[in-house]
């Protein structure tokens, strides 16, 4: 065992956006949901961070806590969420409601169900301008005419008076990018912007936040099950599992050389045209445990097929820790490094076709011995 | 939409004949013997067949029907060749013996005490049980929720004839609150109106009420957890533009549609309340019609009614197409 015992993602309030040791759980009459359970990390200026997790995860949790959007009368929400030197969690609820929409903008899922059914374009949008701006109804309009020929609106100044309804999945997502862009925020959260749209669009949609990024130096946080998007948007990636970062590292160095078995699993469960077609996509086995009752130790172990190597049950005792395994490369793991590249190695090897040794190392034959079940 | 709103009275006209036809036949399949009815205890056979032929009873059915149908558009006269003719003028839905008078002439006459009740519990149950909806909505879980659908259920559950008499005990006849019902116009002496329709008032809407309470609470809750609200919270709106404008437009939308039923059928008569507080309204006529026997009237009531709702219904379903944008009427 040579983990290298300094804990990683050290508090920095001099980054633009830092969070720090973030919990947030509901109490339920089940008892209580540890949505996010310790969550760390920081963000500058201009940088994308992919926030990436299986559905339960804690991601949409953790983007609706930094935004304030968590009801604090349903929920506990500790640590600190700290932009550009505020720490958000300690703030009052009315002094959070000033910063959304200005300084920190999110934009949803499915734009259909995000947009009011019952108003217009131009009223949603207006009204977004005119709450944080002492602007006429008419020049409130003219910025959002302006913003939506930004974001790609072929003839705003007509569109701008249709119904959500009237427009196609594509053009309601650029007006949700468009709102949350109307006041300029230096921080725009994106949760899961391309999931409910079709793949060319998602392509524009991406293209669109770069481009907006490059133009208004905006922070990014793109929250995502979509490893591609990940790929394609993200300077950094943060791998969720059951409310933590179990990896964290560059893209480069994460899709490179991933480390955490987890990660594995999402990157061999990928399907890719330019892979072997001799392997079968190769789904992680079992389900994510409850949030409710997490298992002892590692909370990814009884689906891990990795968890016999590590010695003295340190899996099922001891929560790993999230360390530096390489230059800014975060894993939680108790595999030795050797270990966790060797079975990276394999899982590559195996997704070319290329190693058979390699197939019997990255996916045991008995998918049930991961079960948790 | 012209296209539609036609087609619509089309249907209207359609089902309204179809319905009075039903009515008709179910009427006169009935054991009872109107024109035995026209005469008091004095009564011959002769009278009684004499009757029948003035009335037009003697026909077949379906020529009934016709004269009925007739008497609407173009109005008739009953026993034209006998030596007291009885004018029915357009639109005439029959004639009661019973009372002597023309059916259109009872309702009419009996109408306004029901459309006063029927407007002021309306007004009264909107206001309070959609403001205690949205209240128990924005306090979900808490005891002010917990104590609203208590007492909404309370109030689902009591019967309003229990809630109309308990009124009448305690608040005419022991404490002396208010003077004993009897209506007269509003235009005529609004101080007593008022005294004889705030208990009415009260007893009919505490019923509608607590469904309305429900009602706007569970629509609340539903739109609370909506998207839209979501990202309207995430512009950075303060709560009270993100419930008051976003929330309550469209959590408030379907309760239109209950709304214009309900008021409808009340137009038709509250029945109980009426008969409880001596209301002189189309439910107090349609008790002692049915009592009597007096078939013409029953006739007449069923319709109306019927001619309310089904008019509530195109209203509503008009105004649906108005307040959201996403309905097309076609």
């Amino acid at each position: 065992m040579t983990l290298i015992d300094t804990p990683a993602a050290p508090f920095d309030a001099s980054s633009f956006l830092s969070v720090n040791d973030l919990r947030v759980q509901f109490p339920t009459e089940d008892g209580v949901v540890k949505a996010v359970d310790g969550l760390s990390f920081s963000l500058e200026r201009g940088r994308t961070l992919a926030i990436v997790g299986e559905s339960g995860s804690g991601k949409s949790v953790t983007s609706q806590a930094i935004m304030g959007l968590i009801n604090r009368a349903s929920a506990t929400i500790e640590g600190q969420v700290v932009l550009e030197g505020q720490d958000l969690i300690a703030m009052s609820n009315e002094d959070v409601r000033r910063l959304r929409g200005t300084t920190m903008a999110m934009i949803f899922q499915d734009p259909l169900s995000s947009l009011h059914p019952y108003y217009s374009i131009s009223r949603q949008l207006v009204e977004a301008v005119r709450v944080h701006q002492k602007v006429s109804k008419a020049d409130a309009r003219k910025q959002c005419i302006s913003m939506l020929d930004r974001v790609g609106i072929p003839s705003a100044e007509k569109r701008i008076d249709d119904f959500p309804h009237q427009l196609s999945g594509g053009m309601r997502q650029r007006v949700m990018i468009a709102m949350a862009l109307l006041n300029s925020p230096d921080l725009l959260i994106a949760d899961e912007p391309t999931t409910a749209l079709d793949v060319t669009v998602q392509a524009q949609i991406i293209d669109l936040l770069k481009s907006i990024q490059q133009e208004f130096n905006t922070a990014i946080i793109i929250i995502t099950h979509d490893l591609g998007v990940v790929a394609d948007t993200a300077d950094d990636v943060a791998v969720m599992y059951a409310g933590r970062v179990v990896e964290y590292g560059s893209v480069e160095g994460v899709y490179r050389r991933p480390q955490m078995p987890y990660t594995l699993g999402l990157l061999a469960s990928v399907p890719r045209i330019d892979r072997a077609r001799v392997t079968r996509l190769d789904p992680i086995p079992g389900t994510p445990p409850s949030l409710i009752a997490l298992p002892s130790g590692c909370a990814f172990r009884p689906r891990c097929t990795f968890s016999a190597e590590v010695p003295d049950n340190l899996c099922s005792d001891v929560r790993p820790d999230l360390v530096e395994a390489a230059d800014g490369h975060q894993v939680s793991c108790h595999l030795t490094p050797e270990k966790r590249l060797r079975n990276a190695d394999a899982m590559f090897a195996l997704l070319d076709g290329r190693s058979e040794a390699g197939v019997q190392a990255a996916t045991p034959s008995d998918p049930e011995s991961g079960d948790p079940a | 939409m012209t296209s539609y709103v036609v087609r619509r009275l089309l249907s209207v006209v359609l089902l309204l004949l179809l319905l009075s036809l039903v009515v008709f036949l179910l009427f006169s399949v009935l054991p009872t013997d109107p024109a035995r009815l026209t005469c008091g205890k004095s009564c011959t056979p002769e009278i009684i067949e004499a009757n029948r032929h003035r009335l037009g009873l003697d026909l077949p059915v379906l020529q009934q029907y016709w004269e009925f149908l007739k008497g609407l558009f173009v109005g008739r006269t009953y026993g034209a060749n006998s030596p007291s003719p009885i004018d029915c003028q357009v639109p005439c839905l029959g004639y009661s013996f019973k009372r002597g008078e023309e059916v259109t002439v009872l309702i009419k006459s009996n109408f306004p005490p029901t459309f006063w009740l029927a407007i002021g519990a309306f007004i009264v149950w909107m206001v309070v049980g959609i403001a205690m909806g949205i209240y128990s909505a924005l306090r979900r879980g808490k005891w002010q929720d917990r104590t609203a659908m208590g007492v909404a259920l309370v109030g689902y559950s009591l019967p309003s004839f229990f809630l109309g008499l308990l009124a009448i005990f305690f608040i005419i006849l022991k404490w002396k609150v208010l003077p004993f019902p009897s209506y007269v116009s509003p235009f005529e002496n609004p101080q007593q109106f008022l005294q004889t329709m705030i208990l009415p008032w009260i007893v009919l809407a505490i019923l509608y009420a607590a469904f309305y309470v429900r009602l706007t609470r569970s629509q609340m809750l539903e739109t609370l957890g909506e998207d839209f609200i979501r990202t309207a919270r995430a512009k950075g709106l303060p709560e009270r533009v993100v419930i008051g404008r976003h929330a309550l437009r469209a959590g408030l939308t379907p309760i239109v549609t209950a709304a214009g039923l309900d008021l409808a059928g009340l137009l038709g008569g509250a029945i109980i309340i009426e008969a409880i507080f001596s209301l002189p309204g189309l439910g107090t006529l349609a008790i002692s019609s049915v009592n009597d026997a007096d078939l013409p009237v029953i006739v007449g009531i069923t319709l109306i009614t019927a001619v309310f709702i089904i008019v509530a219904n195109l209203v509503v379903d008009l105004l649906y197409a108005v307040i959201d944008p996403r309905v097309r009427l076609a």
